[in-house]
């Protein structure tokens, strides 16, 4: 057997690396001096299934609220899940503690959004990166710092700033920072929370570059979190899009683009600004009314029902099921009673209860 | 005359590390129903040249002028330009969590506009206004909303309230910094679609500043592109797009990863952001620029006219860049012809080859 031909296989049959499931996260809301009780939950993460197989990029998109961040931690174990279980190579993560604990998060890392807050200032670049080292005791004196030279080339950073405080480098360049730290102990796994949306545009696309060059050089295996879809696109095989605490789709990505079943993934990406201005003119946009309902009290039934602009009765009180609809890819799974047609019109589609409008209301103003 | 008219605006800031040259020479217009686009990234000098329009950046050194209807903004009283701020030109700005006051209710914080400019409005006037306007901006039971505290409003509600503010004594011009950068992606198509349906209904003139090139592609009817504090390009939007000139423009509109294509690779451009303290020599951009050549490292490029068949009659396309001002657009064409003008440029030495009008 070829080397080509082994690859193919390998990609034909990767293995789950994380599954998640019936994933939930509540952050109870509590209120009192001496005794706290509790008086509210935001449903953070509402019951998510997701599958990771090892080598590939799964990305999340989602608006702020839809729990996407708290579900990559819980991923990473940087949150204790509600209920679920989050099998890591067979290994149910919720309950690991102790050494066990610290050898899976040897395997997974994170790279967080903001270049700014995920680095201490007052600590040398060199030390930052060299921390893993020093955590898992990798390496240490000469060879931690030989390793991270190694490392800050590799993300290109120059080696001899080694000394430099994390003030001394641009947002792009922290951003590297970040990534070189995470690559520090080999991880299978690294969770992308938003890595590039603090970066300026052209800036954004060297950071890109470099994460995809490093998944093809090591084998990594992202979950890339993000709200700007073109980006998620960009980089992702499969797509999950979260609302409110579950997903309504998951599909291969470009299945997920070209064929939305979703009514809020349609709306989603409609709503995506096109760099180009012909086509941002033939786009028909779905302008939703309102805006993201309270992850404290969710909707009943669907939760987009509020907003949807296919929504019925039905949907106000039966939870749909994510599942795979008439004519889908057996990969492609949407949780909704009345998915979106190929070529149906969403724009002008009406819902069959009463919601609250967010339309201007023009004729009462006479200049 | 046009509404604004913004002549070689200039604006530095002594500071402890030295003069930080936020906006070195930036002229423009905008008439009323236009949008003007400005982009740019961080440090482009896009925020700083509007705000100091507004006069609200104090301790600037400030050069050039800025015409609103004849009267300089730059040099009027002090009791003059407030009138002129927020009855005239109005501003929305990017978080309006934090240009909300926290302890005001919403409505009130309209009314106190109202109030500060028409000082005949009575409450209950002005109250019937807030109401209004917040109706108009499309949030739903505007007369229960308007006793709502900013914190009770979500953060598209809160933007719509920006807007009502700055619409509520119908301006002529709206400068909007960055007005949907904070929000997510179903809401801003929202904002968007509201100030365009607003500017229509009214005839305001906006000026739209972002460094989404999706937004401008969506709003602006003409464009400016910032860098290193001046514009490098300008342009009707359908030129900026399919005729793009400066090597920056072409790199920033090819790094967006289009929605389209998944590709192999992005085109980004290589190195960081000039330091506006000590800024490079010859043309900012050349440091970045795969296109540079003997001159551009010496001389500073002038804004001058792009050659060809307009896309957009009516708006002048100029671009400060050595290249031969005939080569417009992306692909791979052109990038060959840029590359043999920058080629003979390194050869040839100054004055010669990349010169304007030089052979594509």
């Amino acid at each position: 057997m070829t080397a080509g031909t082994a690859g193919l296989h390998a990609a034909a049959e990767r293995e789950t690396l994380v599954s998640v499931q019936g994933v939930v996260k509540h952050f109870p809301i509590k209120q009192g001096i001496v005794f706290k009780k509790e008086v509210a939950r935001v449903h953070a993460v509402d019951g998510v299934d997701l599958e990771v197989r090892s080598g590939e990029t799964v990305g999340i998109v989602g608006e702020s609220g839809s729990g996407k961040s708290t579900l990559a931690r819980c991923v990473t174990g940087l949150h204790p899940v509600t209920s679920g279980r989050i099998l890591f190579e067979g290994t149910d993560i919720t309950k690991l503690s102790g050494a066990g604990l610290k050898a899976f998060r040897k395997d997974v890392q994170m790279i967080f959004q903001d270049p700014y807050g995920s680095l201490n200032p007052r600590r040398r670049v060199g030390s930052i990166i060299g921390d893993p080292f020093a955590i898992h005791g990798l390496a240490s004196g000469a060879e931690r710092k030989k390793r991270v030279q190694e490392l800050m080339e590799l993300v290109g950073l120059n080696p001899e700033h080694y000394n430099r405080f994390p003030a001394e480098f641009s947002g792009g360049q922290r951003q590297r920072i970040g990534v070189a730290r995470a690559l520090a102990v080999r991880p299978k796994l690294i969770v992308c929370d938003e890595p590039v949306s603090a970066l300026d545009v052209s800036i954004q696309a060297q950071v890109i570059n470099l994460l995809k060059d490093l998944q093809r050089e090591f084998g990594l295996t992202y979950i890339f979190i993000a709200h700007d879809l073109s980006v998620v696109r960009y980089v992702s095989d499969r797509v999950g899009v979260m609302y409110l605490g579950r997903i309504g789709e998951a599909a291969a990505a470009g299945d997920l683009y070209e064929r939305p079943r979703h009514p809020y993934s349609a709306a989603l990406l409609s709503a995506a600004s096109i760099a180009d201005p012909d086509e941002a003119e033939r786009a028909e946009r779905i302008v939703l009314i309102g805006d993201v309902p309270s992850p404290i009290d969710p909707p009943s039934g669907c939760r987009f029902h509020p907003r949807c602009p296919k929504a019925e009765e039905r949907c106000t009180v039966d939870e749909p099921e994510l599942e795979v609809k008439e004519g889908d890819a057996a990969d492609h799974l949407t949780a909704c009673h009345f998915p979106v047609e190929p070529g149906e019109n969403l724009a002008r589609e009406h819902a069959g209860i009463r919601q609250e409008s967010t339309e201007p209301e023009l004729p009462e103003v006479e200049q | 005359m046009s509404l604004l008219e913004v002549t070689d605006l200039r604006v530095s800031f002594n500071t402890a590390d030295g003069v930080v040259h936020a906006v070195r020479g930036m002229s423009f217009s905008v008439d009323r129903g236009r949008t003007l686009g400005i982009v740019g990234e961080s440090g482009s000098g896009k925020s700083v040249s509007t705000q100091t329009l507004m006069r609200l950046t104090p301790g600037a050194r400030i050069g050039g002028r800025a015409l609103f209807e004849g009267q300089d903004l730059l040099t009027m009283s002090d009791r003059r330009m407030r009138q002129v701020r927020g009855a005239e030109i109005a501003m929305i700005f990017q978080d309006p969590l934090s240009s909300l006051h926290p302890l005001y209710k919403v409505g009130r914080q309209i009314e106190e506009m109202i109030k500060a400019h028409d000082a005949g409005a009575s409450k209950e006037q002005a109250r019937k206004r807030a109401v209004e306007m917040l109706g108009l901006v499309g949030i739903p039971r505007p007369d229960r909303r308007v006793d709502d505290y900013p914190h009770q409003f979500s953060g598209g509600m809160r933007q719509r309230a920006m807007i009502a503010m700055a619409l509520a004594l119908n301006p002529k011009l709206i400068i909007a910094d960055e007005p949907t950068t904070a929000l997510d992606a179903t809401v801003q198509a929202q904002i968007l679609d509201l100030m365009r349906r607003l500017q229509r209904e009214f005839d305001t003139a906006l000026i739209m500043i972002t460094h989404d090139l999706g937004v401008i592609a969506d709003m602006a009817d003409d464009v400016l592109v910032m860098y290193g504090g001046h514009p490098v390009e300008e342009a009707g939007r359908r030129d900026l797009y399919y005729r793009a000139h400066h090597p920056y423009t072409k790199g920033l509109l090819e790094s967006v990863p289009s929605a389209a294509g998944t590709g192999d690779r992005l085109k980004a451009i290589a190195g960081q952001p000039p330091s506006l303290i000590n800024l490079p020599s010859g043309c900012v951009f050349h440091p970045r620029c795969p296109f540079v050549h003997d001159r551009c490292r010496t001389e500073d490029p002038p804004l001058d006219a792009v050659g060809g068949a307009a896309l957009s009659p009516g708006t002048a396309h100029r671009s400060a860049c050595w290249l031969p001002h005939d080569i417009t657009g992306l692909g791979e064409d052109a990038d060959r012809a840029r590359a043999a003008a920058a080629e003979r440029g390194r050869a040839g030495g100054p004055g010669t080859g990349a010169t304007k009008g030089g052979a594509a």
